[in-house]
């Protein structure tokens, strides 16, 4: 059936735009969010600049934005908080998920299971356009009225629901987006049920295939609420309902015009119950990455492989639990609080748990350096610094000092940044030649990840003295009007020259990523790597239907250096090695 | 060494802050702890078994359990903070509020973009508030100026005097948005919710003029929302709170209290 699909000359049309397939639409998912973390990035140095030089025109560019913005250069508390919304809801919507879960997940998953394709083609297409809809919309928010939504990626009532006509726009794209989520959900989950190859049992999946599925599951049930709350938002902006609105609400001196009756805590209730597993949607991709590579690349088996997968379900299943950890301070009683308490530092053992495993599986190994293995090895200690930030913040004690704090900032800014996304670097560098047929260069690849490196720890590092200091986040002027901020202030310069820094390094990366597609060193083998699992069993730029061959799973996944073997890998598709 | 010198904490002004303070260096001498031995081992191991070091790569790995006693000590030191400290001192936080006879009461309704500070004066009863008397000039809390419990109360704005030494207890309400009082020196940290009042309590210990900040997103004069906090004597306190009281009185009694 796979065979036959082959040989179907599609129009250009069918083939690159509204294909149905999943790799097509992978790079499609891929490119698109590549492209809209890149401009949320750009978002953030333009606030960069007003953090570190409050008040201050930014030269040149400046007057590009507008008087309604940027008068003058000088930027505005409305465009400011406008980008602080969008750079969020961008990075982690449109940019950051997309990318770990539209684009490797969609890629890999049905590769990895020797499957041909999605199980639902059709809803795969449209599970990206729906995103590229959702993507436009945001775009579009810039220009209407007001601008761009601009209370907070958590978009809390009622400031969100009195705000100008961008929350509105953000309301219908964040529909849009979680519709897509969960078409793509469905499809990754009946996939790896129903479509793995013979012989791939569960215990037999790569780690990779296991992140994908918690991180399906996770969006599969936490988003809805978060769809249902939107919708109520919606309703309360355009229809005047009153689910987030209490009564007696006074906006500038004028009483409201509303019924009241609601509840500002819903909002957050609904919010965090899909914003804390969303965390683990960002986090379960990226360690399933770093899992392939690390285990390539030190030419070992993965340790704890059983363990690391109850690890990674157990973290499923408690993500579900855990989200009123972000509501410590909304006047919460000792009870409620206590179960959250215990609930977050119960989740940080499966993660301790996953991270040991991954520092202990370089023991013994034949460590190679080149450049995914940078990126992924980059992201242990990064992530680690991310998640041990956690523990201070999900204890409610130590979270009065640090709650909306930029300790919080540089806390998930390391999960997120240094680590999730220098995992799909990684990704991005060793997969590359499966999609492409050709190598990323080395040496770019290097002179991209060391400053890379650096140059987020510059930026971020500093952010935990502030916040430790009691310097508020989403500060127009960065703290410059507090006096107990002052001490802590010229950290602001550090970040934002880092920031800088970190965009310049992006440059060999575009470079080399757009080079090699044409230019790029060509691989002869289907397997450069000398990996281990399905994915290298297909041809390189595989056909439309994937494998050539039926392909048969033999062994698990992480078979390395085996005593007895003839080589020092054992991929799980040949018999005999 | 003083492990606590490396942490850029504000001063402390508040009874409880050192307890605050105290999770805080406990949990990240986990967390250093933690690190840093992660750390060694992973730079050791990169090391160690580089390529050109170690051509083989070993199929079975580490055999030992030790990676597993780490993750019971976390657990364990988790847990010790967590049931010890932390859980303990909520508890005290929102459950035993204050009872002594110097407790202070204040009201403070938070709005776009300031702190309006409601004190109940000698008689400890605060006036009645409604919406409809409402003006964002004379009469920012709405009090009634009718009600014979709001005669001696003294109304501020983005100033908060409290006495040394006596708890306080200050009901937050806001009246538009949510908003967040926060003052790191007093190490209390509150969201105030539109449509509910969230009492909050604390015993300031030092003298001073702290700042008071909006921790939560409230609008385009967010950075800005800031008041001040000063915590002078008993004496100092009792003499402006009369003062205030005789102004009022001064401004021409009931008709024109409020304008």
């Amino acid at each position: 059936m796979s065979g036959e699909l082959q040989h179907y000359d599609l129009p250009f049309w069918k083939k690159y735009i509204f294909s149905q397939d999943h790799k097509v639409i992978g790079i499609q998912y891929g490119i698109t969010a590549l492209i809209f973390l890149f401009f949320g990035f750009l978002l953030m140095l333009l606030m960069r600049w007003q953090l570190a030089y409050p008040g201050q025109p930014l030269p040149v560019i400046g007057k590009w934005f507008g008087e309604a913005n940027m008068p003058d250069g000088v930027m505005l508390p409305e465009f400011y908080n406008q980008l602080g919304a969008m750079h969020g809801t961008i990075m982690v919507f449109l940019g950051v998920v997309p990318l770990a879960v539209g684009a490797f997940g969609n890629y890999l998953v049905p590769l990895q299971i020797g499957a041909p394709d999605m199980a639902f083609p059709k809803l795969n297409m449209a599970s990206f356009w729906v995103y590229f809809v959702g993507g436009v919309i945001m775009l579009v928010s810039f220009f209407v009225p007001g601008g761009a939504a601009n209370s907070g990626w958590t978009s809390y009532p009622p400031l969100a629901n009195i705000a100008t006509t961008g929350q509105t726009y953000w309301l219908l794209g964040m529909v849009f987006l979680i519709t897509s989520s969960l078409l793509g959900s469905v499809n990754t989950i009946t996939t790896i049920f129903q479509l793995r190859a013979p012989g791939l049992s569960f215990f037999r999946l790569p780690f990779f295939v296991w992140g994908q599925l918690i991180a399906a599951f996770l969006l599969l049930l936490a988003f809805p609420p978060l769809e249902a709350a939107g919708v109520m938002q919606l309703m309360d902006r355009v229809f005047h309902t009153s689910f987030f609105m209490p009564t007696g609400l006074m906006i500038s001196g004028q009483p409201l015009d509303i019924s009241g009756g609601g509840s500002v805590l819903l909002w957050q209730h609904l919010f965090w119950f899909l914003a804390h597993p969303e965390v683990y949607v960002l986090i379960l991709p990226a360690m399933g990455i770093v899992t392939e590579i690390i285990t390539n690349n030190s030419r070992k088996p993965l340790n704890g492989h059983k363990l690391m997968i109850y690890s990674v379900i157990f973290l499923g299943f408690m993500s579900f639990i855990v989200w009123a950890h972000h509501m410590f301070l909304t006047g919460m009683g000792t009870a409620i609080s206590t179960f959250f308490q215990a609930t977050t530092m119960i989740i940080s053992i499966p993660s301790v748990i996953i991270l040991s495993y991954l520092f202990i599986t370089l023991w013994g190994g034949s460590i190679r350096f080149n450049t995914p293995m940078l990126f992924a090895l980059a992201f242990l200690p990064m992530f680690g610094i991310g998640g041990l930030t956690g523990l201070p913040l999900g204890l409610s004690t130590s979270d009065i000092h640090l709650h909306d704090t930029y300790y919080v900032i540089a806390h998930f800014h390391y999960v997120v940044a240094p680590g999730t996304i220098f995992a799909l670097f990684a990704g991005i560098y060793y997969w590359f030649p499966k999609a492409t047929g050709r190598r990323m260069n080395e040496l770019l690849g290097k002179i991209h990840f060391w400053p890379s490196f650096i140059f987020m720890n510059v930026i971020f590092m500093p952010m935990f003295i502030q916040g430790l200091a009691g310097v508020s986040r989403r500060l127009y002027d960065g703290g410059a009007s507090y006096d107990f901020a002052q001490g802590v202030l010229h950290l602001n310069k550090i970040s934002t020259h880092g920031a800088w820094g970190l965009a310049i390094v992006q440059i060999p990366f575009i470079i080399n990523f757009v080079w090699s597609i044409f230019k790029g060193q060509k691989v002869e083998s289907d397997n450069p790597w000398e990996a281990t699992t399905l994915e290298w069993a297909a041809p390189n730029c595989p056909p439309h239907g994937n494998f050539l061959k039926p392909v048969k799973a033999y062994r698990g996944p992480y078979e390395y250096s085996v005593p007895g073997a003839k080589k020092d890998f054992s991929p799980q598709f040949e018999e005999h090695t | 060494m003083d492990f606590t010198k490396f942490f850029p904490l504000p001063v402390v002004a508040s009874a409880h802050g050192h307890e605050v303070d105290l999770v805080i260096y406990l949990i990240h001498a986990l967390m250093f702890v933690l690190f840093l031995g992660w750390g060694f081992f992973f730079i050791f191991t990169l090391i160690r078994f580089r390529k050109g070091k170690n051509p083989k790569a070993s199929y079975t790995g580490v055999k030992n359990h030790i990676s597993s006693y780490v993750e019971v000590g976390v657990a364990l030191f988790e847990a010790m903070i967590l049931i010890g400290l932390s859980i303990p001192f909520w508890s005290k936080q929102v459950n035993a509020f204050p009872t002594r006879t110097d407790t202070m009461e204040v009201r403070i309704v938070a709005e776009q973009f300031a702190w309006n500070v409601h004190y109940p004066g000698p008689d400890k009863k605060f006036g009645k508030a409604d919406p409809k008397f409402y003006d964002k000039q004379s009469n920012p809390l709405a009090l009634d100026r009718q009600d014979p419990n709001g005669k001696d109360d003294v109304v501020t704005i983005n100033q908060l005097y409290l006495p040394i030494g006596n708890p306080v207890i200050i009901h937050l309400t806001s009246r538009d948005v949510i908003h967040c009082f926060s003052v790191p020196a007093m190490r209390v940290k509150q969201d105030i919710l539109p449509g509910m009042s969230i009492p909050l309590w604390f015993t300031p210990t030092k003298r001073g003029k702290y700042e008071i900040a909006c921790a939560q997103l409230c609008g385009i004069g967010h950075y800005r929302m800031k008041g001040y906090l000063t915590v002078e004597s008993q004496e100092e306190f009792d003499s402006w709170l009369a003062q205030q009281i005789s102004a009022n009185a001064e401004s021409g009694g009931d008709d024109d209290f409020w304008n």
